[in-house]
């Protein structure tokens, strides 16, 4: 069918935007542009899960991983901001993403 | 999901979901919520008097930046009438406190404040980089917490100043009430956990106001005042990462985020249970800096001093309190290497007599105020001018 195929290939952009520290992960650059699939390999909708595996896979270049996730989920310690509301409030990993929708991950863990 | 209301105001779109009792606020509540407990905290202990002079220990990151902006408004709109001042400590670390700084003097304009910088140099003839040259990365914790805490104290004696703010939170005294819990180290719980510390005629008196306030509302709180911090690493703590107090913390969190205040409380309430009843706070055993390394790891490590000095203090009382029963007298059951034998304790049968505590006296050289003979930054500089990094304090 048609409207699969269009749908397996379906992107949406978002903005990404590190701070708190986290930015050193990431090249030292805070935004980051990011398109990904609408879609999962399932052909459910791209959530916050799945972003944050495709940042560890596509986006990330430095090597420790585990400074960003630890045991397949985002470490603790580490806040994510849904077009600036606390995601606690939008579901969490949960939140199935929207074209131009601004995810900020912020960490708490550093010296202050 | 449809959006969540703010509870407080009923209008507005509700973007922070608070970790102490889950309710959901928008921006404007949570500043307002915010800032209205850190003022409740500020006078039920009784922080501050009328035209008193605060510097507040700054780092230029966010619990600092966030303490500065909260002192601000608030000595404005409820008129504290306080003179406040910044005051930063500059390890000499390249390419670490150099950031760092540059963002204080950045907050000294935004917040309109008189800045005081004091370099470990100046004060100690030494800076981090050249300690870590001399003794290497191992260990440099040690030195370089034990040199901030008189450094701040310094730092204000020089600008007259009696009282210094830090920005611990309330995570951070969680931590800390972990970390001595799990060393079984009572009286240090005791005098972590209190409000203010030191104070006693000449020397300088802490405080820590964010002392109940969450990490999580600390960074959320600057995030929607969009507040200007740096967060980096300390160079010579790349382990810091890994702090397992910190990582337990923030898993508790995850689960339970009451944890962190029910810690906080459950550390005040033991201290109460102490010889000393938690009096016996004395700034020169404060565990941590001021937010100078950013870890757990960094932060024991700076204590391992104070902890050795703290435990072989503590011993008298230890032993006066209790009385031990060697295995010698229990006749032996079992004869297996692999069962450990516990140490019984007697419990008790009369009152204690009067408890030793400790008693501040002056450093012989620098005449700083100290517990030992010696202060701990001038034994520590004693070793490193001989150019000795392995130093055993004697009790």
């Amino acid at each position: 069918m048609a409207s699969t195929t269009a749908d397996a290939t379906a992107q949406i952009s978002i903005v990404v935007e590190f701070s708190g520290g986290l930015e050193m992960l990431f090249s030292d650059v805070r935004r980051h542009a990011v398109t990904l699939p609408a879609k999962d390999q399932d052909g459910n909708p791209s959530t916050i899960a799945y972003l944050i595996h495709h940042l560890c896979a596509h986006v990330m270049k430095d090597t420790r991983k585990e400074l960003f996730v630890l045991d397949g989920h985002l470490r603790p310690g580490i806040l994510v901001l849904i077009n600036d509301a606390d995601w606690e409030l939008e579901g969490e990993e949960e939140y199935e993403l929207k074209s131009s929708d601004n995810i900020l991950f912020v960490s708490t863990l550093h010296g202050g | 999901m449809p959006p969540t209301t703010c509870v407080r105001c009923q209008t507005n779109k509700a973007v922070v979901k608070r970790p102490k009792n889950h309710h959901k606020l928008c921006r404007d509540c949570f500043i307002a919520v915010f800032e209205d407990e850190v003022h409740h905290t500020i006078v039920s202990s009784k922080l501050f008097y009328r035209g008193e002079k605060v510097a507040i220990g700054a780092s230029g990151g966010k619990d600092s930046t966030v303490l500065a902006s909260v002192l601000k408004t608030l000595n404005e709109r409820h008129d504290y009438g306080l003179d406040l001042v910044l005051l930063s400590i500059d390890e000499g670390i390249k390419g670490y406190r150099d950031d760092s700084l540059e963002t204080v003097k950045r907050n000294a304009v935004q917040y309109d404040m008189p800045l005081k910088i004091v370099g470990y140099d100046e004060l100690y003839g030494w800076t981090m980089d050249q300690v870590v040259e001399t003794i290497g990365k191992k260990g440099n914790c040690t030195y370089c917490g034990v040199f901030r805490r008189q450094a701040l104290d310094r730092g204000a004696k020089t600008l007259e100043i009696k009282h210094v703010v830090t920005g611990h939170n309330a995570d951070d005294v969680a931590e800390t009430v972990l970390m001595n819990l799990l060393r079984g180290d009572l009286p240090r719980l005791s005098r972590s956990t209190s409000i203010v510390t030191g104070g006693s005629l000449n020397d300088v008196k802490r405080s820590k106001p964010l002392k109940y306030a969450y990490e999580k509302e600390i960074v959320l709180y600057a995030h929607h005042k969009k507040l200007d911090y740096f967060s980096t690493e300390c160079i010579y703590s790349p382990e810091a990462f890994r702090g397992t107090a910190r990582s337990l913390i923030k898993n508790l969190e995850k689960v339970r985020p009451s944890a962190i205040l029910d810690i906080v409380r459950s550390g005040e309430d033991m201290a109460r249970l102490t010889p000393d009843k938690g009096q016996g706070a004395c700034a020169c055993d404060e565990g941590e800096g001021m937010g100078g390394c950013g870890s757990a790891d960094a932060k024991t490590s700076g204590n391992d001093l104070a902890q050795m000095e703290a435990s072989l203090k503590e011993k008298p009382t230890a032993n006066g309190l209790e009385t031990e029963i060697t295995s010698n007298a229990t006749p032996k059951v079992i004869d297996s290497d692999d069962v450990v034998k516990l140490p019984i304790r007697q419990r008790r049968s009369k009152e204690p007599g009067p408890v030793q505590l400790q008693t501040l006296g002056k450093c012989v050289k620098c005449g700083y105020m100290s517990s030992q003979a010696m202060c701990q930054a001038c034994t520590l500089l004693e070793g490193l001018n001989k150019n000795r990094p392995e130093i055993s304090i004697e009790g």
